[in-house]
């Protein structure tokens, strides 16, 4: 360095090179711009190692072996290409958002227009779970006799004492929204299309049908209550004046408004008080399962079943149905008849009560019925009810509601209110002009939102037909729905709509509260709402928000909006916007007029359509986990079946095999009116004789992956004029034969003492009377020392009382726990996953048998068989009595479930937890593992919940409080037939169940000592009629 | 006594044909050093081939896809993999009697049958020992049933009775297997030296371990052997026993039961000497062993099958004595169910197999009847298949709620694996009596020196009586 020269600094080239610099650049010295040499030789003898390497004595080898090396590095580097791409990290932390933590928003459900409450669990961002919300009126929270010893049961800081009661349909609609078979793009003509080519020939087409004022114009809709909806239709009807609006709902109360049309000269919608009532007796009315509001009426039903705290006072319930149903199987008195003999009975209990009607002669035992109900009903005037059903003609309907006027229950038990629907139109008419109107040619532009007509109108109406031939005739028609369906195939433009988490909307409930649809999540795919869809036909391109938003700052005045609108979005509800009661005048004469028309009983064998239990009207095909669900009952899944009843089948000769791997039924052949219909026999205990029950709902041809091209198709079958039930049927049986899959394969208890059953007035002369066989004053011996269980110590109560076998816990302990669906071939070999299932026994003969139903989680035994043949120590008990899994130490030898008595445990026998579509990954509960192949699984006690409140309880330095944990099956019991709590706190509910008189335990006498025990069915039969 | 049963038994010798020392050791050796085997050797062994491709094909899948392709589920979590586990178990009984117990009792007779015996146990043994390890949802994590020191501290649950029968069949394994080696350590000696091919004498050179036939190897030996007979001993009664536990530990009724552990092991030796007898009989004929493998060998298996069959057959019976007597309602619906319920025919058959068609051997016309014996030995095996199948099935499939009652229907690939070890264990038997003696070449020497001193003219043939002495259970 010393022998060479200094050179000067050459400020002008450094200027240059820091002027050529890209990007930052930073610099140590001048030197260091100028890249002098004597800055590289200060550099190189301070870190040398940063010198170059190929100095002048690199030799010939060293190179090579570095080259070589090199080389070899390069190898290794190659082995993982590093992806370069940018993250950005939340910049700003969107409020309340914790990760980890999840977020509950309110928003409303809708199956044919009406309204469920829900919340809606989110985990950053994503909905998982459905809860229902305790301030809307369709999902009421816990209720009932309140314990006289314990504090509110409820959990101070709130959160669970929003949580209200659900139905299976509401549990599962969330599956429906990360469904891989949704519709996810426009289609012309079958062909993937674009939004923007959609919207130019819309505008074309309306611009089309503006020049004639609409008179090619036809609007169908599913039913309406949507306030913002309604008020957009009727926008576009006064633009286009000659347009129309029609409306099908293939499940809708026609029938009802009708018979309130003759009772009261007016369509008014009915409102039971079930809460109110002692006596109720329905006829063919499944009130506690089927109906907009059934999880309601479900829950005021239960709220006067408690018998317990000294509480001996029950309500009585009798039902006259012509299909086994959820209802049916919780009456205390259950008369099956054909659909035609209802009316002779309804007239005869009319008479009975007074009115001034005929009466056919009805058979002896119908007679001592109609007696027996009869004075039953009058002694509990104004605090009884007469349920009747949508099946029944409306001449019944008008009876009934005079019948209620007899005994003095309007206005007490029965409440009427204006239609809740914004158009309440008899929709099997309005979709019949439609028909009339495209048949004659007068339709040009068909914009169906919602629905599925294609598959689910009247066989007559050859809906499916006229609309092919109209797109084939340059109509335009656009089918607005969630999957690409029936409908959608037979229609110019299919448009993807969005699912109700995914848009902004509004729906009214049974009762007419609002309720604002608050979306979760953005449209997974591109899609329009229902609403946004007419905003483009009125030539607005809003969206759903404003849409909505600007609806209701109209409606709810401009001064307050903004609270007034964050209150409706946090309570779920609009206050004060449920239908108040309206007067009513009784038209006695024309309901006798009416009552005239009462066909009598139809000889020969008849048939009834049903919605099916669980994907309703078809709309739910697609469900997995609906599909996948025990149909209440029957316990079939994965099809629909016909039920004949025991003495038909004998008397036609059809056979069902069980005990096998699946059910194998025989096919019949149904042919009425020219059509003929294949279908597998059910026979079910219960179903009146010469009466066969079809299913609607099934032989889907377009549902999506899991719901097409199975069951039959019953709409074939359903006529305008015979909606719901039909007589002069014929059915042959075919010889073919046909594996159904069912969960239940055996029907008695075999003289066990499984559910303890006994009457009210035994129970008040001796409530341990009733579990006699089971009690057990001391318990049982054990070589091991007692345990004693400190602090908490969790436990269930079950009253099989209250349980009327919906299935809400079963879709909610699904939803909630990540639990799997494995088809039909797999539920037929008896590998079903469910954590709860309920068990359904029969009791008395096989025509009219006693239903007893046993809801069945694991049983968190204290001393678990489970436990100590497991050789790995994959299943143990934690501190608070909980039998737990280890999932990731299970090795599956399936021992535990061998030795469980209960047979609660689960195994993946396969890979069942293996979506091939990603975007059902989006659906899994964060919080619960899931479990992959080869492991065991079973009811936890929703640990998570557990551990959540453990946490939160911790932060406030106290011990969990009764009500803080409510399991996923509790919280949907629309009974709250399931409590939960820690049986160590006297205080809790759950523990003072466990004293009552009539608590049991399942196989106790194994000394097994489960922590979920129940209480014994109490019935409230009518001595008159007990016994025969 | 002990003459009355001399006296029953048949004229018949331990050693017939009038073999020598020489003779003995080139009628067995020269089966594995000769190229010569009988036609039906090569058809036995491909057939077995092709259920040893079934068996590969099935395990593949199965692993693939899981337990699921099987016929199991719930309330039947256990189906053809665990009654084909303690079949196979059952039936290695056999060989350790044999080769331990009647060692150790001096029984001479067992002399031409322990190798072939012991043989069958090890094979069966591994047929046994694949079920448990692939019946496990994931056979990969398999090895935690094993104390293996880990990190995570999780250790085996030793209250479970499968920890247990862990620890029973591998030590019965490899008892067996160090037991069936040292009785073939001479053979192996005998084999190097007279081979004539390089090969064979370097692989049997390394499998004689170095032996030469010097009177401190003898000493060493017999000592060996001995201790190893001692070992093996309780094995007989101790692993059944604890596989029986798998489910009398258990409150399934009709598998909580007391009297499990001594009727499964009657079953075991029952079924044991039924495999023997099935082997026994066609390979004596194919390789015309009938001189050491002789009426009077066949005999007593089938006395001892009569015998331990009857035990069996008690064990029923108290089965369902304690069922009516107990009163419980699920124990007796449990019997109800095995007679009349849908797997009645299952039962029904297993009383016939196992409890009646064997009473004709107490006619010793049946016994001296090669063709019947084999025809009633293999009954039985079917029968004790059957009885597994009753214990395990009809015991899950209708437990305590009838709600959860189901049926077990076996698929395509429970049967592939059953029969796919059942061609593995033919396979293997087959290579084993192509490449090892099956018959102790040293031993039958012995035994002719021992009749000889007894009776010099056994050697040339006289037909002289049986030594009571000796022979005499």
């Amino acid at each position: 360095m010393d022998n060479k020269q200094h050179q000067p600094l050459n400020l002008e080239e450094i200027r240059k090179r820091l002027a050529q610099a890209r990007g930052q650049q930073y610099w140590r010295s001048l030197e260091e711009i100028a890249e002098s040499e004597e800055f590289q030789q200060i550099l190189e003898k301070e870190f040398p190692r940063q010198s170059s390497p190929l100095g002048a004595f690199l030799h010939r080898r060293q190179f090579l072996k570095l080259m070589g090396a090199s080389l070899a590095l390069a190898g290794l580097t190659s082995c993982r290409p590093l992806s370069m791409r940018k993250i950005v990290p939340q910049v700003q932390q969107p409020e309340e958002m914790i990760p980890g933590k999840p977020l509950y928003f309110a928003s409303a459900f809708s199956i044919g227009g009406y309204a469920r409450g829900v919340l809606v669990e989110s985990h950053e961002g994503r909905p998982t779970k459905i809860e229902g919300n305790a301030k809307h009126p369709a999902s009421p929270g816990p209720g009932g006799v309140v314990n006289p010893q314990a504090p509110a049961q409820l959990n101070p800081d709130g959160t669970p004492k929003h949580i209200g009661a659900t139905d299976a349909f509401t549990q599962a609609s969330i599956l429906t929204l990360y469904d891989p078979d949704r519709s996810q793009s426009p289609m012309y003509q079958g062909q993937l299309s674009a939004w923007t080519d959609f919207n130019a020939a819309l505008a074309a087409e309306m611009a089309k049908q503006a020049a004639v004022r609409g008179a090619g114009l036809r609007i169908l809709t599913e039913n309406v209550t949507s306030p913002t909806l309604a008020a957009l239709i009727q926008e576009l009807l006064k633009k286009y004046p000659q347009a129309k609006w029609h409306q099908y709902e293939p499940t809708h109360n026609d029938n009802a408004l009708e018979g309130a049309k003759i009772a009261f000269g007016t369509p008014v919608n009915t409102i039971y008080r079930f809460d109110r009532a002692d006596v109720i007796l329905s006829l063919d009315g499944d009130f506690l399962y089927s109906g907009p509001a059934s999880v309601r009426y479900a829950h005021d039903y239960a709220t006067r079943r408690q018998v317990r705290y000294g509480t001996t006072q029950m309500n009585r319930l009798y039902v006259v149905e012509s299909t086994p149903t959820v209802t049916g199987s919780a009456a205390d008195h259950r008369l099956p008849l054909r659909p035609s003999q209802i009316g002779a009975f309804a007239l005869a209990l009319a008479k009975a009560v007074g009115l001034p009607v005929s009466a056919p002669q009805l058979p002896a035992e119908q007679q001592r019925w109609v007696d027996a109900v009869a004075r039953d009903l009058q002694a509990h005037r104004s605090r009884c009810v007469v349920v009747v059903g949508e099946s029944q003609p409306p001449e019944i309907h008008a009876l009934v509601h005079a019948i209620n006027h007899a005994l003095g229950n309007a206005g007490q038990t029965v409440v009427y209110t204006q239609p809740v629907e914004a158009n309440p139109v008899n929709h099997t008419e309005s979709l019949r002009d439609l028909v009339q109107d495209m048949a004659a040619g007068k339709v040009e532009t068909l914009i169906i939102l919602g629905g599925n007509p294609a598959y689910n109108a009247p066989a007559d109406m050859e809906f499916a037909r006229l609309l092919k031939e109209l797109t084939q005739r340059n109509g335009f028609t656009v089918h607005l729905s969630q999957y690409e369906d029936e409908t959608s195939a037979l229609c110019l433009w299919h448009i993807p709509e969005s699912h109700y988490l995914e848009t902004w909307g509004d729906s009214r409930a049974f009762d007419g509260t609002v309720s604002i649809v608050q979306p979760l999540i953005e449209p997974l795919y591109p899609s329009r709402s229902a609403i946004e869809l007419v905003d483009n036909l009125l030539g607005r391109q809003r969206n759903s928000y404003d849409i909505v938003q600007a609806y209701w700052s109209k409606q709810l005045g401009t001064a307050n909006f903004q609270k007034a609108w964050r209150k409706a979005l946090h309570d779920g509800v609009i206050a004060g916007t449920a239908l108040p009661p309206r007067p009513v005048k009784m038209r006695l004469d024309a309901v006798a007029s009416a009552a005239q028309k009462v066909s009598a009983p139809a000889e020969g064998l008849e048939i009834v359509l049903a919605p099916d239990p669980t994907v309703w009207d078809g709309r739910f095909a697609n469900n997995g986990w609906l599909q996948e669900l025990p149909k209440p009952l029957s316990h079939l899944t994965w099809d629909n079946a016909a039920f004949v009843s025991p003495a038909t089948a004998q008397k036609m000769g059809l056979q069902m095999d069980t005990g096998g791997l699946a059910n194998i039924v025989d096919v019949v052949e149904l042919r009425y009116r020219g059509e003929k219909l294949r279908a597998p026999v059910w026979i079910m205990p219960g179903q009146p004789d010469d009466c066969v029950t079809l299913f609607l709902g099934y032989g889907r041809t377009r549902a999506g992956k899991v719901g097409t091209g199975i069951g039959y198709n019953a709409y074939k079958v359903r006529f305008s004029d015979a909606l719901w039930t039909a007589s002069g049927v014929t059915l042959v049986k075919t010889g073919e034969r046909y594996p159904l899959a069912s969960t239940q394969q055996h029907h008695s208890m075999h003289g066990r003492d499984l559910v303890h059953v006994g009457t009210l007035d035994e129970f008040r002369k001796d409530p341990k009377h009733l579990v006699k066989a089971a009690a057990h004053e001391e318990p049982l011996p054990t070589m091991y020392p007692e345990h004693t269980w400190e602090g908490n110590a969790w436990a269930m109560v079950i009253d099989t009382s209250l349980c009327i076998g919906c299935n809400a816990c079963v879709t909610a302990c699904q939803a909630e726990n990540n639990i799997p669906i494995v088809g039909k071939e797999q539920v037929a070999r008896g590998r079903e996953m469910h954590w709860i299932r309920i068990d359904r026994y029969y009791e008395g003969g096989l025509d009219n048998p006693s239903t007893h139903l046993l809801p069945v989680p694991c049983m968190q035994c204290a001393n678990a068989p489970c436990e100590p043949v497991c050789p790995v120590g994959a299943t143990n008990h934690s501190e608070e009595g909980l039998n737990q899994m280890v999932y990731n130490r299970c090795v599956g030898t399936r021992y535990c479930s061998n030795n469980c008595p209960y047979k609660v445990r689960r195994f993946n026998f396969l890979k069942y937890n293996d979506p091939k579509e990603p975007v059902l990954q989006l659906l899994n509960n964060p919080d619960v593992t899931v479990r992959g192949r080869g492991v065991m699984e079973k009811c936890t006690y929703c640990v998570q919940r557990i551990n959540a409140a453990r946490i939160e309880a911790k932060k406030l330095g106290r011990e969990i409080q009764d009500g803080e944990v409510i399991t996923a099956c509790q919280a949907a019991c629309p009974t709250h037939a399931i409590i939960f709590g820690n049986m160590n706190d006297r205080q809790s509910l759950v523990a003072q169940l466990k004293q009552e008189p009539h608590h049991y335990g399942l196989l106790e006498e194994l000394n097994t000592r489960p922590r979920t025990t129940y209480l014994a069915k109490v019935r409230n039969p009518n001595p008159e009629l007990e016994g025969a | 006594m002990q003459q009355e049963i001399v006296q029953t038994e048949p004229a018949g010798r331990l050693i017939e044909g009038g073999h020598t020392y020489e003779s003995i050791t080139h009628k067995i050796g020269s089966v594995v050093l000769s190229y010569k085997h009988p036609r039906a050797w090569y058809i036995v062994t491909a057939i077995a081939a092709v259920g040893v491709f079934t068996l590969i094909t099935s395990i593949a899948w199965l692993l693939l896809r899981g337990v699921g392709i099987w016929g199991i589920n719930q309330p039947v979590g256990w189906g053809f993999a665990i009654i084909n586990f303690v079949w196979w178990i059952g039936i290695g009984h056999a060989g350790t009697l044999i080769s331990a117990i009647l060692l150790l009792l001096r029984q001479q007779w067992r002399t031409s049958i322990n190798r072939f015996a012991e043989a069958m146990t090890i094979f069966a043994v591994m047929c046994a020992g694949m079920f448990p390890l692939l019946h496990v949802g994931r056979p990969w994590v398999a090895y935690w049933l094993l104390p293996i020191p880990n990190w995570t501290g999780a250790w085996p649950q030793f209250r479970s009775p499968l920890i247990w029968d862990v620890f029973a069949v591998t030590t019965y394994f490899t008892v067996s297997l160090l037991f069936w080696f040292t009785g073939l350590i001479p053979d192996f000696a005998t084999l190097r030296d007279r081979a004539k091919k390089r090969i064979a004498q370097v692989i049997f050179g390394v499998l004689a371990m170095g032996w030469r036939n010097s009177a401190k190897h003898w000493h060493r030996y017999d000592a060996a052997y001995l201790l190893l007979a001692g070992l093996s001993t309780p094995l007989v009664v101790s692993v059944h026993s604890i596989v029986s536990l798998d489910f009398a530990v258990s409150l399934i009724p009709g598998w909580h039961t007391t009297i499990f552990p001594p009727y499964f092991v009657a079953g075991a030796i029952y079924s044991g000497f039924a495999m023997v007898l099935t082997l026994v009989i066609p390979i004596r004929a194919w390789y015309k062993m009938q001189d050491f493998l002789t009426m009077k060998h066949l005999d007593w298996m089938a006395k001892i099958m009569l015998a331990t069959g009857l035990i069996v057959f008690y064990g029923y019976i108290m089965e369902m004595f304690t069922a009516f007597y107990s009163a419980n309602q699920y124990e007796q619906y449990l019997v109800a169910n095995r007679f009349f319920g849908p797997y009645a025919p299952y039962f029904w058959a297993l009383l016939i197999c196992n409890g009646l068609i064997p009473q004709v051997l107490w006619s010793p016309k049946v016994r001296q009847n090669v063709v019947l014996l084999f025809i009633i030995a293999l009954i039985v095996n079917v029968g004790m298949w059957l009885e597994r199948f009753v214990i395990v099935v009809t015991s899950l499939h209708r437990d305590f709620l009838p709600s959860s009652w189901g049926m077990y229907y076996p698929t395509v690939w429970d049967w592939g694996l059953y029969l796919g070890t059942i061609g593995f264990f033919t396979f293997m038997m087959f290579l084993f009596v192509r490449f090892v003696p099956m018959i102790s070449i040293f031993e039958m020497r012995d035994l002719l020196h021992q009749t000889d001193r007894h009776h010099p003219a056994a050697a040339t043939a006289a037909a002289t009586p049986v030594a009571h002495t000796e022979v005499t259970p």
